[in-house]
């Protein structure tokens, strides 16, 4: 009896770090703003606020019409300062905020991808710097939707 | 396992311009296997960090709306040849691939 119960408390605390591995190497990723189903409530939860300020420093290069929506490449370039994170939100996307870079001192703020579109949407980047949000916008039509289903 | 990414990093005096493709399926979690009907489960990366010398220089928070295969491009300053760059993902499983490459 007392063996089993050895066999068994070791085998709950074995468990338990196994569960408890895959959460600390994911703490940094904000699965909450990833989840939310709206673009302001994904800008809430991963800035705290759902206002960015237009800015004609960042350009947003990306196709007007993209025939595959599985595939729309996405350039993000901007001459703003002491950048912290360029983020990428798909307004009509079931999910929107696409993808996020956190950027270090030292890495410039000029970022490529390819991200999934399901529908024709406005796809925003948002740049946060040390004195706010700023973002820029452009329309993307999409002819065959990436999202499946 | 071999890695399945590939990286190439161009140096432009001390500015690294790195370019990084990798393989995975980057499944959203809302597509449907044709035959069954079954969902198929979403299995995505979730987080890519690139760092220069052990020290990042990029850290990538992804969600399922990234391409399957992904790509990225991105530089950074302070870098010069011998530098060793390392690229290492995690998905949603845990599944997780790196790889090495020496600035030139």
């Amino acid at each position: 009896m007392q063996l089993s119960r050895r066999l068994f408390l070791g085998g709950s605390v074995a468990l338990a770090a196994l569960l408890a591995m895959p959460r600390a190497l994911l703490a940094a990723w904000p699965a909450k703003a990833f989840a939310s189903d709206a673009a302001s409530g994904a800008m809430n939860e991963l800035f705290g606020t759902d206002q960015a300020t237009p800015s004609s420093a960042i350009s947003l290069d990306a196709p007007e019409i993209a025939e595959n929506g599985a595939v729309v490449p996405i350039t993000v370039e901007t001459s703003l300062e002491n950048v912290q994170s360029v983020s990428i939100v798909v307004e009509k996307n079931p999910r929107p905020l696409a993808i996020s870079f956190d950027i270090p001192p030292g890495t410039q703020p000029n970022v490529a991808c390819r991200i999934k579109m399901g529908q024709t949407s406005p796809v925003t980047a948002v740049v946060k710097t040390d004195s706010g949000l700023f973002s820029a916008s452009k329309e993307v039509k999409v002819t065959i939707g990436g999202c499946g289903g | 396992m071999a890695s399945k990414i590939k990286v190439k990093v161009k140096l432009k005096g001390d500015v690294a311009e790195v370019k990084s493709l990798m393989m995975h399926p980057m499944e959203t979690g809302s597509r449907k296997d044709p035959d069954s009907g079954a969902t198929i489960p979403a299995h995505h990366i979730t987080e890519l960090t690139f760092k220069n010398n052990g020290a990042t220089v990029m850290t990538v928070p992804c969600s399922t709306a990234v391409s399957r295969d992904p790509y990225f491009s991105f530089s950074f300053g302070g870098a010069k040849a011998g530098d060793t760059l390392s690229v290492h993902w995690v998905d949603n499983k845990g599944e997780s691939d790196s790889t090495e490459t020496v600035l030139a």
